[in-house]
């Protein structure tokens, strides 16, 4: 392969990216793209507020820099990186599953190992590329309230995204060797939502466990912390002074960024090759499903809930997005125990972290039982009123809320039953209010979809945001100041009420 | 139903979307029939057909499944009435047993019923060695294998099919043809529409040939042949001259 063939092909995979990201901003619609890019400047321009509010009080900050404030700082980053590799190994899982062309570009002359260097480079590039769009918010604050000397903290988002990149690679194939390519899909998916959220949950239970606080700061700025840290000239704290714009770290990271990449790209991207062919490969393969036993008789209904079921069990973004929600639902577990102990009055947080993760995944499973049927014609000439096809998919919803949030609620009735009452009316509404969002905004697509459900209606998911936010809120003021509780409940209803009268399958 | 009740008749079914997809459609079906439903791609056999079914809803006309008003009455229509389309729709991560029990379940059959048929049919369609294996790496054939099974499991007595062959390797559509004819002898009705006319001459019992909306012409092959006034002729020459004087009328 030339290198006028390379280029040519690297050309092909950022169009690829560029048109992928666009149909995934514009829901695949033509014509929206204008609009899209309007939105996404006005998007950005907007998250400088929240930037301001989060970090603006650090942009004075000056080298050398004190232990607490190194590891706040190197925290944050690696939080970012931890991120960025969640968002890698799905972008690596995406190319190795989802993209159409494998066949035909192992089926040219070409040699597979080049090809796939470009590929792994455009993976980076466009990691690296989205870190560098949600940081800008970020870094522009720390400019203007601290100086140029912060641009620096750019080298180290593509330092960290060239590195996020490189390790995804790695681990995604790695994965492919040793558990094969159909468990790697589902473990892939489990290890993006675990690195995504693991870092700030193990933070938030060291806190709950040494300070009685959800607050992660609590434990970065410890003395404890700062007693384990090493010293202040040590390789860990690079990233951190790479940021602050000391130019001979930042060279060194981006150095190192650079030869992993090009270090995996030479070690993987032949085995990239072979664990494509054995991806399309499987792909023909059988999967041993369970072994059927007597077909069980009951109403239509319980066959349409009965095949719900199954089908939520049996998904990997629901196993994968129910664990993670399951995570963050660990510091508040957590808290609930400790509370048993000493009484702390911060149980009352507990409340609408559960109200928001009983919202947030509602939304999804309402998305998964009633956009995402797959077999739509034969449900559809079924003999049953579609009514009945509804209400038992919004059965299958609530009930698997309901299971999943009562050992919680049950848990929270021995430390204070009123609050367990409030919890539960909380992800009640909150559930309720989620598949209400997404019965009056339904599209008919495949469950494979799932990922572009978000862009499909940008109304649904304010609306659905919004909603769970409300809820989450109302439910912890009622607590607190049921006047106010009053009032958020009303506000977020009349969101709802305004979001259903503007809804395109509005009664 | 009386005894002499059409299988199917639709009288001035119309669907403009765009364009007029289907025209003042008049259509008669016997029961018993094996009728094939021909025509260009866009002449609106599929839009006809998902009317039929109940998957869309017309902008006027009538359509009568065994006597059944299946616009007023949908649900007693789809109880007798299955439908497989032309891309196979079934579930990736169910087998195809727990396809058949799903099907089943939502059109009330009783599983000691539908359980036997199930396999039967599977085994038929020479499925029985993945019964057990999810659906996901089936090819388009098996696919097309599970979703012509899952309309079948209720037992129909009006079976539409929109391209059921496609995909399907010569043995399978064999087979798939044999099931068909089994189910007409047994008194259903068949509607299907194909592209294959070799399939249609040697199985259709009577043809329609729809373009631009409109039934252009129908009857069976001899039928066809005089209207078209050689008796020599194969029905993809009846076929083509049929189009393209519609085209050319057009």
């Amino acid at each position: 392969m030339t290198t006028t063939t390379l280029t040519w092909f690297a050309r092909h995979e950022i169009r690829l990216a560029w048109r992928e990201w666009l149909a995934m901003m514009t829901a695949g619609r033509r014509g929206r793209t204008r609009a899209a890019i309007i939105g996404l400047i006005a998007l950005a321009a907007f998250l400088h507020l929240p930037a301001y509010a989060v970090i603006g009080r650090f942009a004075d900050l000056q080298a050398p820099l004190d232990k607490s404030s190194l590891i706040v700082i190197t925290a944050t980053i690696f939080l970012a990186w931890a991120l960025m590799l969640s968002q890698a190994i799905e972008s690596v899982t995406r190319v190795f599953y989802a993209r159409a062309d494998l066949d035909l570009i192992m089926s040219s002359p070409v040699a597979l190992s080049n090809v796939f260097s470009v590929r792994i480079a455009a993976i980076a590039l466009s990691v690296t590329a989205m870190a560098l769009l949600l940081s800008t918010p970020f870094v522009d604050v720390l400019v203007i309230g601290g100086g140029i000397r912060w641009f620096a903290a750019y080298g180290v988002v593509i330092a960290i995204g060239l590195s996020a990149a490189a390790v995804a690679i790695a681990v995604t194939v790695m994965l492919f060797r040793s558990i094969g390519p159909r468990r790697t899909r589902l473990v892939a998916q489990i290890l993006a939502a675990i690195i995504g959220a693991g870092f700030v949950i193990a933070l938030q239970i060291a806190a709950i466990l040494s300070y009685g606080t959800l607050s992660r700061f609590a434990v970065l700025t410890s003395d404890a912390a700062a007693a384990f840290a090493p010293d202040t000239d040590s390789i860990v704290w690079w990233p951190a002074r790479a940021a602050l714009g000391d130019g001979e770290a930042l060279l060194l990271l981006l150095a190192g960024g650079l030869m992993l990449l090009g270090g995996v790209m030479a070690i993987f991207s032949a085995r990239f090759a072979d664990t494509a062919v054995s991806v399309s490969a499987n792909a023909i393969s059988a999967h041993q499903g369970s072994r059927t036993g007597a077909f069980r008789a009951g109403s239509r209904q319980q066959a349409l809930r009965r095949k719900e079921f199954v089908l939520l069990r049996r998904d990997p973004w629901l196993v994968s997005q129910s664990l993670m929600q399951l995570l963050y639902l660990v510091p508040p577990a957590l808290m609930l125990w400790r509370s048993f102990a000493d009484s702390s009055a911060a149980i009352v947080l507990i409340t609408p972290v559960i109200v928001m993760a009983a919202g947030q995944l509602a939304g999804g499973l309402a998305w998964l039982t009633i956009s995402g049927e797959d077999a739509a014609d034969l449900v559809a000439t079924a003999p049953l009123p579609s009514s009945r096809v509804i209400r038992a998919k919004i059965e299958v919803v609530l009930i698997a809320i309901g299971v999943l949030f009562a050992p919680l609620v049950i848990a929270l009735m021995f430390a204070s039953p009123l609050q367990a009452a409030v919890t539960a009316a909380g992800i009640t509404v909150a559930a309720a209010a989620a598949t209400a969002i997404q019965l009056w905004f339904r599209v008919q697509a495949r469950r494979s979809q799932f990922r572009r459900r978000q862009t499909s209606s940008r109304l649904a998911t304010f609306a659905e945001a919004f909603s769970s936010i409300g809820w989450a809120a109302t439910a912890a003021l009622a607590l607190a100041i049921p006047l106010a509780a009053l009032v958020s409940g009303l506000l977020t209803a009349a969101i709802i009420a305004a979001t259903w009268k503007i809804s395109p399958r509005r009664p | 139903m009386k005894p002499d009740e059409p299988a199917l008749q639709v009288r001035g079914l119309t669907k403009r979307f765009d364009r007029l997809a289907v025209d003042a459609l008049d259509l008669t079906i016997r029961t018993g029939e094996f009728y094939a439903l021909l025509g260009p791609n866009g002449a609106g056999k599929t839009t006809t057909l998902r009317m039929v079914a109940g998957l869309l809803r017309p902008d006027a006309g009538s359509v009568s499944v065994l006597g059944v008003d299946a616009l007023n009455d949908p649900v007693a229509a789809k109880q007798i009435t299955a439908w497989v389309s032309d891309e196979p729709m079934i579930y990736d991560k169910l087998t195809p047993l727990e396809y058949l029990e799903f099907v089943g379940g939502l059109w009330g059959i009783e599983p000691s019923v539908s359980e036997p048929s199930a396999r039967d049919l599977l085994a038929s369609l020479g499925l029985e060695p993945h019964l057990h294996e999810r659906c996901e790496g089936f090819s388009k054939g098996m696919r097309q294998k599970v979703a012509l099974a899952g309309a079948l499991v209720h037992n129909p007595r009006l079976i539409i099919l929109d391209e059921p062959l496609t995909g399907l390797d010569a043995v399978s559509a064999r087979h798939v043809k044999g099931l068909l004819g089994e189910r007409v002898q047994a008194g259903c009705t068949v509607i299907m529409t194909t592209h294959i006319l070799e399939v249609a001459e040697r199985m259709a019992d009577r043809i329609g040939v729809i373009a631009s909306g409109r039934l252009i012409a129908e009857g069976t092959l001899a039928e066809l042949r005089q209207q078209n006034g050689r008796n020599d002729t194969s029905l993809e020459d009846m076929f083509i001259a049929l189009v393209d004087t519609e085209a050319a009328a057009a």
